[in-house]
């Protein structure tokens, strides 16, 4: 039934397109529909607005039990890194000599942080947390960069609201930059 | 003749043998004078002597049945850190110096893995394509191998290859190993999408890993309808665990951590997904603090391979050989310089000259035993010139770690051995 309806698609799609100079090449018939709840299942990614963060919420006082738990070992109690990266600190620093990129300095947006820790974090067992556990790690490591106050409880909403101080630090590619060699 | 083998057949011990052949090789060195090469153990089974490995039949057809290098050739390996403190989140790199021609063999392409390199049975594993498609769609492996194939060959580069504050490494591999070619099997990423078919907001697609890094990349629409890729073999066979097996992206000539390994998802967006990979890495940090975002291409680059740091050259006759390769097409010339940059002379292209491909270039050159600092400048089809470390971090600085093409330089002292020009002597 539903590779016959693929099929229909096709043919509908194929009268316009044929007129438009082969803008698509033909439909092998491979594969099969993926249903809303698979993909539902699957999709992880938090776009840079939030707009697809889950429900729950999370407390900077959970994150701060789980931190130690799960996250100090190798980003040290205070995030100040160790076989883990820093994700404090550095503040102002980016066009010094001497820059610092840590979550609180570099990261333009806040829901990036929810994404990563959520697929990638902790590294020996990522995707162990909950949605609820996420949000109160990345409540915790705001708070560590003074971005979020002690009493913070973080969810779809109060996540994606947070302005980080790096959000406009980003520039496109201007390459090629270096024309010739010289010397 | 007869004789002289006949007594040779006769000394049942290798060791005997080599004793005698230390003996000859001692002789002959008397009557030679000093030309006479300092060898003898080694020699045992050189002229007049019989080969061991003649005198008996060799390994049964099939005693290996995945054949692997000579044992000799065991130091021919991975560069591989040591003592970091994990190595999931890590690279090895391809020792660039040891190899011949531009197709890198599988087992020392270079690896860079984010969450260790997963074990994936290929029976079990899916693509899902999904976002702004018109279907939404599950593929099977053996799905993916029935769309129509091609072949090409492709340099793959991690754009922190090196770092520029990590321009001391001993060895060519040590400053630019991060880079390794193949010929590559799949299907155009653009056959793929029609086939879900794209809606017409689809601006972006963000591919997604199926290692513990859930490693996200979002590749602009431009390049995933033009000659990016979904591979799934390499030099002929599958793709090794380590470059992605059973299947991932590949962008010609874009930083190598966009071509998302061990691929599960295409999500079709009309905007980046901003992840991590693409905020707070793989931008580049400028002077004034602001980073360079999306900095896709690898621009024209070359080394020369050989003779290169840690190896010894004798005087006379000495080919100048190395790799060029650029992001953006095919390598016009390569020209060395064997006087630090004072001049330049255009090296031999070997054929075939591939877009996106490592060249491999040629030098003949005669060292009259003067010490010296020998460079390599590649030139692309678009006319980019390969810079100096100091162009580029006049601009960049130092801070912005990717996408460093700079021209390396191997100096040549009195005694012939070849250390790295970037480090003071």
């Amino acid at each position: 039934m539903a590779s016959s309806k693929r099929r229909v698609i096709a043919l509908v799609m194929a009268l316009p397109l044929l007129a438009a100079a082969a803008e698509a090449g033909p439909r092998y018939g491979l594969g099969r529909p993926a249903t809303q709840a698979e993909i539902a299942a699957w999709d992880i990614d938090i776009d840079r607005d939030g707009r697809k963060l889950p429900p729950g919420s999370g407390s900077v006082a959970q994150g701060r039990t789980l931190f130690a738990a799960q996250c100090a070992g190798c980003h040290g109690a205070k995030g100040e890194g160790g076989s883990g990266e820093r994700l404090v600190g550095g503040g102002g620093s980016l066009a010094s000599g001497k820059p610092v990129k840590t979550v609180g300095s570099f990261w333009p947006y806040a829901p990036t942080l929810f994404d990563y820790i959520r697929r990638a974090m902790p590294l020996n067992a990522p995707q162990s947390l909950t949605n609820a556990e996420v949000y109160a790690v990345s409540a915790y490591v705001l708070h560590l960069n003074g971005l979020v106050p002690d009493d913070a409880v973080l969810d779809a909403a109060a996540l994606a609201a947070i302005r980080m101080p790096n959000r406009d630090g980003f520039v496109p590619d201007p390459r090629p930059d270096v024309q010739r060699a010289s010397r | 003749m007869s004789d002289a083998r006949k007594d040779r057949a006769g000394l049942a011990s290798p060791h005997r043998r080599r004793l005698l052949g230390q003996g000859a090789a001692l002789v002959g060195g008397a009557l030679a004078g000093s030309t006479a090469r300092a060898v003898a153990a080694d020699d045992a089974n050189a002229p007049p002597s019989i080969p061991d490995w003649m005198r008996a039949p060799g390994a049964d057809v099939g005693s290996e049945p995945y054949g692997t290098p000579s044992r000799y050739e065991r130091r021919l390996i991975r560069n591989i850190p040591k003592n970091l403190p994990q190595y999931i989140s890590a690279s090895s790199r391809t020792p660039l110096q040891d190899l011949d021609g531009i197709i890198t063999p599988n087992g020392l392409f270079y690896e860079r893995h984010h969450g260790g390199i997963p074990e994936i049975d290929p029976s079990q594993h899916r693509l899902m394509i999904h976002g702004l498609v018109e279907t939404p769609l599950i593929l099977s492996m053996d799905e993916i191998r029935r769309f129509p194939s091609e072949s090409q060959i492709y340099f793959l580069e991690c754009s922190g290859n090196p770092g520029f504050e990590a321009m001391s490494g001993r060895t060519a591999s040590d400053l630019v190993g991060l880079v390794s070619c193949s010929e590559w099997t799949g299907v155009r990423l653009r056959t793929v999408l029609e086939e879900a078919g794209l809606k017409s907001e689809a601006r972006w697609v963000v591919a997604e890993g199926a290692d513990a890094a859930a490693m996200t990349r979002s590749l602009p629409i431009a390049k995933c309808l033009d000659d990016a890729m979904l591979v799934y073999s390499q030099n002929g066979e599958r793709l090794r665990p380590q470059q992605g097996y059973p299947l991932r992206v590949l962008l010609p000539g874009y930083e190598g951590n966009m071509s998302v390994k061990w691929l599960r998802r295409l999500n079709v967006t009309a905007e980046p997904a901003y992840s991590r990979e693409e905020t707070s890495k793989y931008t580049d940090l400028m002077p004034d603090g602001t980073a360079r975002q999306f900095t896709f291409v690898m621009e024209a680059k070359s080394i020369i391979t050989r003779p290169s740091g840690t190896q010894r050259i004798a005087r006379g006759f000495n080919e100048i050989t190395g790799l060029a390769w650029s992001g953006h097409g095919r390598i016009r010339t390569v020209e060395v310089s064997v006087d630090d940059g004072r001049s330049w002379t255009e090296a031999q292209l070997q054929a075939p000259v591939l877009t996106r491909a490592l060249t491999r270039f040629r030098l003949p050159w005669t060292w009259d035993g003067t010490p010296t600092t020998i460079l390599s400048r590649a030139t692309d089809e678009t006319g980019y010139v390969q810079p100096y470390f100091a162009d580029l971090t006049a601009i960049r600085g130092t801070k912005s770690f990717y996408h460093n093409n700079a021209i390396i330089p191997w100096r040549i002292a009195a005694s012939g051995e070849v250390t790295n020009g970037f480090v003071k002597a």
